[in-house]
């Protein structure tokens, strides 16, 4: 005689993939970044520009000589450092949210019409893709503010000029694939044209990969901004960038730490957000990953 | 009788590193009103490529029609210009693929889907559509059909989607439906259900069917007609009955020999010797002659379509007349 055990049909154990929850900090970070940006003009905060020569330099508000009027301390100039990072906020993710919708909206495009038509219109724009790769946006970006002199429009095509391309190549992959699918034949078949097989059948399929790049992205671009000003061919001061921000508290580092650090602590946390966001955007949406 | 599909002398070229490929070299055959052709033949005899060329969709730009007709109730559609086309597919000539796995867009619902073409062909909006999109599922005894068009793909099962590919197949209704291999990734009670609907569904709306397949089985039961395809060309065309009772090419011979059959306990399968045939380096002659247990002499060069009886004609030299 034997006993059968018959396995437990009713208690699976749930996929890692599924048990992970909402990345509620991520999310959090980036709804208060946000929000603050937004409303930075309703917030009665200090006016981001006025100078008081007799406050420079006050610390946090924890440090000996620290007050509550300026609790993150003011800078070289005597504004107020927490003012600066709020205003500086609203520049970050402007750039941030444009350079990435204007990159997207180009490069899908380009991924698209590559994959669809293929052969030589393929290779030709996968040419011009590789070689917008191969070209420092830095560099380009200090071109820009050498010719036509920086600004928050020059910073967003100098970054977008250069980040499309990665779209497209990640777009046209997955087109290669779709194309392959007999519902693009059936299509067809139908009497679809190219149009409508781009806009209704292709696409639609390649969001959910846009969407977790257009997230991922959004980090990298925050650093490139924030580098550029830095290096002066961002944002032109005296508008607030954390970037320029940093720059301006580089030579006191030693005497006054916080100048440079407070901005530097805003784009880790809005950078580690999305990036967060992003990856669990990915495990989310990729198919490959997700059961139903 | 005026026939509804009438090919001929269909030639659709590959280009390829190794030399141009005749994957179609000279098709030609006629099909009537709610008349079936089942067209059969090997992997690469170009049954597939010779439906592409009839909606005009082969890969482009590797392969190329270079010639022949296609006459759709006497318009020749190779003589038409690529929006006309475009007006004829799915309207005038539908297509059934084989993957219902893969043939539905997986991000749009069913109603989604079906009401995109039936908006286009019919010119209906709103409920309308949704109601015709209905009617369609009905057709094809999809059971509640209200309720599926808000379903998605995969949702569905293979034997539900093939049949969603079928209404959608249908809205035209169209006046030739081209049916490669739709059953192949079915389950074998599902094959058979859906083969009496697609027969049904001829009768209803009187449509001509090319049905591509390498079963023999179901060649016998949906199929008038049949044509036997080899390295790009017919090599036998005829009634069904008379292909299965009296085949005349030795190619059409080793195919049905080829069929297991209940019974016949001792007789060994015969395997059809050698290997299919390198499209791109034919020689002049007959292509199938290198593995024809017949050949002799005369197969050296290309024989001639003969007729050797009335709807029956093969392209071999042992029924050429001298």
């Amino acid at each position: 005689m034997s006993v059968v055990v018959l396995p437990e049909t009713a208690a699976a154990p749930v996929p890692a993939a599924r048990r992970r929850r909402w990345p509620v900090v991520s999310i959090g970070i980036i709804v208060v970044f946000v929000l603050v940006a937004l409303l930075a003009p309703l917030l009665s905060l200090a006016d981001p520009y006025e100078q008081a020569l007799r406050l420079r330099f006050r610390p946090p508000v924890w440090e000996d000589r620290g007050s509550w009027a300026h609790p993150l301390g003011t800078d070289r100039l005597g504004r107020d450092l927490l003012t600066r990072i709020v205003w500086g906020s609203r520049v970050s993710l402007a750039v941030g949210a444009c350079a990435v919708l204007l990159a997207s909206t180009i490069g899908a495009a380009v991924g698209l019409v590559a994959g669809y038509y293929g052969g030589r219109v393929d290779a030709t724009l996968m040419r011009v893709t590789d070689a917008t790769l191969s070209f420092p946006v830095i560099l380009l970006a200090l071109i820009l503010a050498v010719t036509v002199g920086p600004s928050f429009g020059n910073v967003v095509i100098a970054i977008s000029v250069i980040l499309w391309a990665r779209y497209a190549r990640v777009v046209r992959g997955q087109v290669l694939t779709l194309m392959t699918l007999d519902f693009i034949a059936q299509a067809r078949i139908a009497g679809a044209g190219a149009w409508r097989i781009i806009t209704r059948h292709l696409l639609p399929n390649t969001l959910n990969t846009l969407v977790v790049l257009i997230t991922l992205q959004v980090g990298y671009v925050i650093i490139v901004e924030a580098s550029l000003s830095f290096l002066g061919a961002g944002i032109p001061p005296p508008t607030p960038a954390w970037g320029s921000m940093i720059a301006e508290g580089r030579d006191f580092v030693t005497s006054a730490w916080w100048v440079s650090f407070f901005p530097g602590l805003a784009i880790l946390l809005v950078v580690l957000a999305f990036n967060l966001l992003g990856d669990w955007l990915r495990d989310t949406l990729d198919p490959k990953l997700r059961q139903l | 009788m005026s026939s509804v599909i009438d090919v001929r002398d269909l030639r659709t070229h590959i280009v390829t590193r190794w030399g141009t490929i005749k994957a179609v070299d000279g098709v030609s055959f006629a099909l009537g009103e709610a008349e079936t052709l089942g067209l059969v033949g090997e992997s690469g005899s170009g049954k597939s490529m010779t439906c592409l060329s009839l909606v005009r969709l082969v890969p482009r730009p590797a392969a190329r029609i270079v010639g022949g007709e296609v006459r759709l109730d006497g318009e020749d559609l190779l003589a038409k210009s690529d929006a006309e086309m475009q007006q004829i597919r799915g309207r005038k000539v539908a297509m059934i693929l084989q993957d219902p796995m893969s043939s539905l867009n997986p991000v749009f619902s069913i109603g989604m889907q079906m009401r995109e073409p039936l908006a286009m062909y019919h010119r209906l909006r709103g409920a309308a559509v949704t109601a015709r999109a209905a009617e369609l599922l009905a057709a094809v005894r999809i059971p509640s059909p209200e309720t599926r068009l808000r379903a998605f793909p995969h949702q569905l099962s293979g034997g539900m989607r093939q049949r969603v590919v079928g209404a959608m197949a249908i809205a035209g209704p169209p006046r030739l439906l081209i049916a490669d291999e739709p059953t192949t990734s079915l389950d074998l009670t599902i094959q058979a259900q859906y083969l009496g609907l697609l027969k049904e569904l001829q009768q209803r709306h009187r449509f001509a069917m090319i049905f591509v397949t390498h079963n023999l089985g179901i060649v016998a039961r949906t199929c008038d007609r049949v044509a036997v395809m080899y390295a790009g060309r017919i090599v036998e065309i005829g009634p069904v009955r008379r292909i299965f009772t009296e085949p005349a090419h030795p190619y059409t011979r080793a195919l049905l020999e080829s069929i297991p059959r209940f019974g016949a306990r001792r007789e060994r399968l015969t395997a059809i010797a050698g290997q299919p045939p390198d499209l791109a380096s034919l020689g002049a002659g007959c292509a199938f002659a290198p593995r024809c247990p017949a050949a002799f002499e005369r197969c050296a060069t290309a024989p001639s379509e003969t007729a050797i009886a009335p709807g029956h004609a093969t392209r071999c030299w042992l029924h050429a007349r001298a």
